[in-house]
């Protein structure tokens, strides 16, 4: 048996005792999860100083309160959630008991990301801990030093129902420009054999393809959180000072390797040149005059991305920036103007700090240039008209929409994440996650008696039967609650004349 | 009510397959898919079915459609299945006509953006969640009701605003045929397609990219379909089969339970997804059942169930050449055990002394037969149940609230009904799938509308207030980040976080 195998067979057995069912186990285990975060934050912090030079604060602040949050909230709810959920009842069912129940599925693999190596990975976790199932995570091996840490740190606090997760195997998952895995390929493709109750994946689209291909072999369902080119339009009526802070914010942290980071930007030619400025302005803010030497300014996870991100620039304008150094994996903040649609910087996401401008004469035409391409992840839009802001949302698609910033939908625990068509499936984040993860199963609870009302749909079928059938079953338009009274009425009374034949 | 069917109706059947969906036509449907794909698109960019009016309009006309061809359905259906009236109507025009009528009902309280909690730094924002439709979808029916199949996901991809390419499956051909010259007549002919094509054209066709599949049928064409639909990332629903177990304890109104019981299991000639599969009755309640069932089935279809105008056939040769085969072999017959070929006929069929590893119990039944293996108590019902793959329902009858309890704590299925069978699969207010090797995704009612959105996450900001939001940028400070975390921790108690972001 190999050791994928090895590892998913106990999580199944662990599973199967019934163990992490109870309520109180899975509490147990979120705050051991919350113990590990709080506990390990110097090991963390410091594996991710070395995968991705985030600074000491950048640690808490973009990787583990938000997961602190998510778990606290899991803890709190978590009753609520579990309960049986009560639907509405119909005059047949009235004395019946209908509820939906939410059901652990059993084994859920996480595979996670590198570029935010804690809270993409562990926060699908906390929904399926939360759910009641076991888990196995596979942590991306891109980010080498996390993926270390989590190996070592995960076992220690949580109990075995999470098995250790296999010694990191040598492979690449996302690599963005290799369709097929490379590296320790065996492995990989060793832990997609197995099979899981549901597999979530966050990272590029050709591997999530991979991905549900092989869940498909076990009818496994999967949640895919994919990426895409996230537009951000600006129009000219916005506070352009404003918009360009949260911007700059938004695309340059973690050297722009986020999912939902603004890809692209889209605005009319005369807002081009003052969008630069106040980018310029802005970055030397956050950044100081040399971002090189600034502790809050990242670096390309790698070699192979640094390569990647700097041949997409070729052939556009640089208005900004445009300094790198292999050696140490380092881009500078990043503008490129007056870009074409057919730029090499527009065929794919950039997952990087290099912000393409393409310029367009209105809201009309930026629909159109979104509604041409693959549905995103994120779509933002600055403007201070809410009917503008009503239209974009209503004519265009994707996972999310956040007006007038970028990023903060993601730390909205009530609003689900996700994407929709090339960007991803499925959902999660607070309640979300848990119903994600579970099975939500239809229970109707009735009795042996009453057995009355059941007569008219035993054969032998005549017309009268059908008749009362077509009376009971068939939902008329509604009546409104007189109406539904007045049917309560008449059919108190006929139950009543029934009952009374039948006792006869 | 039409004729009785023709002496062979096999035969006849072949060569109208022959001459009407001749191989030509069957290997040209990716063509033709293409072709309605292209139309489907456009229709879709037009965009007209965004609008409340439009939907709302589709819905009535199908109502309407089903009100108007009731004889036709039922003749169809009769025909394909040798189904009742009473059963055609019942379970398949009146099933649709409900969903139909709850999704005109409920459409503008669906359509309408859901507004949710805020957290402290958010509470000067609107945070909502939009519902918008995916696009074009594919809807595969299966024949064992094949208009109910079609037509209940078919009012949820309308009702979220999607066009819909709609393929029933071909063994249950005249109803295929009717839905394929009926639906052009009322619903919109540039939204809505119907497309005639076999199981094995589906993953050519699903390549052709949708943007959901939504599948009814067996495990094998399913994780053919799903494997396809990987390919171009596109999501799937699958409502696959299983064997739903159906437990009896030695506490409950036998004579009751098995007129429900039987009724589930034989109506359509035992041809429904979810319809009790086998029993585990408890052994002292074994004699007692069997009794109460052979009642029942005499009372049903009286004492020669091929004369009775109740009872259905097998739909084709090679189902009814499997069931057959599986009589032989497996258990001991009770009751029943006739067949007549020609007919498609099966008996109403009940088996004892069998065996788990009996043939019979290694593949969903499928037909008029119900085995019944003993358990000696709850536990070994519940084990004997665990070990198998999860079924589409799971079912009890007990007059005991901790036997149905324990039933349904410890064990998983698509969906779960204590003391009756079948109802749960026909009410608009439960989700209705599989999990598991029983399927993924749910429909029916508000579940249905669901699977066929897409639930958009929209946050509203204004660039007005700036000052909170200084906090986030760098350079990064220790007193920024522990103003922060005073501020998460005086929310978490009430909401569980909060971010000034």
């Amino acid at each position: 048996m190999s050791r994928e195998q090895q590892a998913v067979e106990r999580a199944r057995t662990a599973f199967l005792t019934g163990r992490s069912k109870p309520l109180d186990y899975r509490i147990g285990q979120l705050k051991a999860l919350q113990r590990c975060i709080t506990e390990r934050q110097k090991d963390i912090s410091d594996a991710l100083k070395k995968d991705l030079n985030k600074s000491e604060i950048g640690t808490p602040l973009y990787e583990t309160l938000g997961l602190e949050g998510e778990i606290m909230l899991a803890v709190n709810k978590l009753a609520q959630w579990a309960a049986p959920r009560p639907v509405e009842k119909n005059l047949l069912t009235l004395s019946d008991q209908v509820f939906i129940q939410p059901q652990p599925l059993g084994v859920v693999l996480v595979i996670g990301a590198w570029n935010y190596p804690w809270a993409v990975t562990l926060q699908p976790l906390i929904g399926v801990i939360a759910a009641g199932n076991a888990a196995i995570v596979k942590p991306s091996e891109v980010s080498v030093h996390s993926s270390k840490v989590m190996e070592e740190i995960l076992p220690l606090y949580l109990d075995k129902v999470t098995p250790p997760p296999p010694p990191c195997p040598v492979w690449s998952d996302c690599e963005r420009d290799v369709p097929v895995v490379t590296g320790g390929v065996s492995e990989t493709q060793e832990l997609l054999r197995q099979r899981f109750d549901h597999i979530v994946y966050t990272g590029n689209s050709s591997v999530g393809k991979l991905v549900m291909e092989a869940a498909a072999r076990h009818l496994t369902p999967v949640t895919l959180e994919l990426g895409g080119k996230s537009p951000c339009y600006i129009d000219k009526q916005c506070d352009i000072t404003i918009a360009c802070r949260r911007i700059t914010w938004g695309k340059f942290t973690n050297c722009g390797q986020t999912c939902i980071a603004p890809d692209y930007i889209l605005c009319e030619p005369s807002l081009q040149d003052r969008v630069v400025e106040e980018i310029r302005k802005n970055v030397k803010e956050f950044y100081s005059d040399d971002p090189k030497s600034c502790v809050d300014y990242g670096r390309i996870i790698n070699q192979r991305h640094f390569r990647r991100v700097m041949a997409l620039v070729e052939g556009s304008t640089i208005a900004l920036g445009g300094e790198n150094d292999e050696s140490l994996s380092y881009i500078a903040p990043t503008v490129l103007r007056d870009v074409k649609p057919d730029a090499k910087v527009m065929q794919e996401e950039i997952f990087g700090p290099v912000l393409p401008i393409v310029t367009v004469s209105g809201v009309d035409e930026a629909i159109r240039f979104i509604n041409e391409r693959e549905k995103p992840l994120a779509l933002y839009v600055f403007s201070p008209d809410n009917k503008l802001i009503r239209r974009i949302i209503d004519e265009t698609s994707s996972g999310g929409v956040l007006a007038n910033d970028c990023l903060v939908h993601f730390s909205v625990s009530a609003l689900p994440f996700g994407g929709v068509g090339n960007s991803g499936m499925g959902c999660y984040h607070g309640r979300h996650s848990f119903d994600q993860f579970s099975h939500l199963r239809g229970c109707l609870l009735k009795s042996l008696a009453m057995e009355g009302v059941n007569k008219m749909r035993y054969p032998p079928h005549t017309a009268k039967k059908l008749g009362w059938a077509r009376f009971f079953i068939l939902q008329q338009v509604d009546l409104g609650f007189l109406g539904r009274m007045a049917a309560l009425a008449v059919l108190a009374v006929i139950a009543a004349v029934m009952l009374q034949r039948y006792l006869q | 009510m039409s004729a009785p069917p023709s002496p062979s109706p096999t035969r006849w059947f072949k060569a109208l397959r022959r001459t009407r969906l001749g191989d030509t036509f069957l290997k040209a449907s990716p063509v033709v898919c293409t072709e309605q794909l292209k139309r489907a698109r456009a229709a879709f960019q037009a965009g007209r079915m965004a609008m409340e009016s439009f939907r709302l309009a589709q819905l009535e006309a199908l109502v309407r459609m089903l009100a108007e061809h009731e004889c036709d359905f039922v003749d169809a259906l009769c025909r394909d299945l040798h189904k009742p009236r009473f059963e055609t109507v019942v379970s398949e025009l009146i099933l649709v006509k409900n969903e139909a009528l709850y999704a005109i009902n409920n459409l503008s309280k669906w359509m309408e953006p859901q507004h949710v909690e805020r957290n402290l730094a958010t509470s000067l924002d609107e945070c909502m969640v939009v519902s918008e439709p995916l696009g074009v979808v594919l809807v595969v029916g299966a024949w064992c009701s094949p208009v109910q199949l079609c037509l209940v996901p078919l009012v949820g991809a309308i009702a979220a605003g999607n066009c819909v390419i709609i393929n029933p499956s071909d063994t249950s051909f005249h109803t295929a045929e009717l839905l394929h010259r009926l639906i052009p007549s009322y619903l919109d002919n540039e939204c809505y397609h119907v497309l005639l094509a076999s199981a094995s054209d589906l993953p050519e066709i699903v390549d052709l990219k949708f943007d959901h599949v939504f599948f009814t049928g067996n495990s094998a064409d399913g994780s053919k379909v799903a494997q396809a639909a990987a390919r171009t990332l596109t999501p799937v629903s699958l409502v696959l089969g299983g064997k739903n177990p159906c437990y009896v304890d030695q506490h409950c109104d036998v004579s009751t339970a098995a007129r429900r019981i039987a009724w589930a299991r034989f109506q359509n000639a035992g041809q429904s997804a979810a319809a009790p599969d086998y029993v585990l009755c408890h052994a002292e309640a074994q004699v007692r059942l069997l009794q109460a069932l052979r009642c029942s089935l005499l009372h049903f279809y009286g004492a020669d169930p091929r004369e009775s105008r109740s009872f259905g056939r097998m739909v084709n040769a090679e189902n009814f050449n499997r069931v057959r085969d599986m009589l032989g072999k497996s258990g001991k017959v009770a009751v029943g055990g006739q067949v007549n070929e020609a007919e498609k006929y099966i008996a109403p069929t009940l088996l004892t002394d069998v065996e788990e590893t009996d043939p019979i119990m290694q593949q969903e039944i499928f037909g008029p037969i119900l085995p019944i293996l003993t358990v000696r108590n709850v536990d070994e019902a519940i084990s004997f149940i665990c070990r198998r793959e999860k079924p589409l329902c799971v079912y009890v009858y007990s007059s005991n609230r901790k036997v149905i309890s324990r039933l349904m704590e410890e064990t998983s299925s698509g969906s779960f009904c204590a003391n009756d069978s079948i109802l749960q699969s026909l009410m608009v207010v439960l989700p209705f799938g599989g999990v598991g090797a029983s399927g993924m995704g749910a429909y029916h009612g508000r579940s249905s509308f669901d699977t066929f959105s897409h639930r958009k996450s929209c946050l509203l900001r204004s660039t007005r207030i700036e000052c909170v939001t200084y906090l986030r940028y760098p350079p990064y400070e220790d007193r920024n980040l522990s103003l922060m975390t005073w501020a998460s921790t005086l929310s978490s108690k009430s909401q569980g976080w909060c971010q000034i972001l």
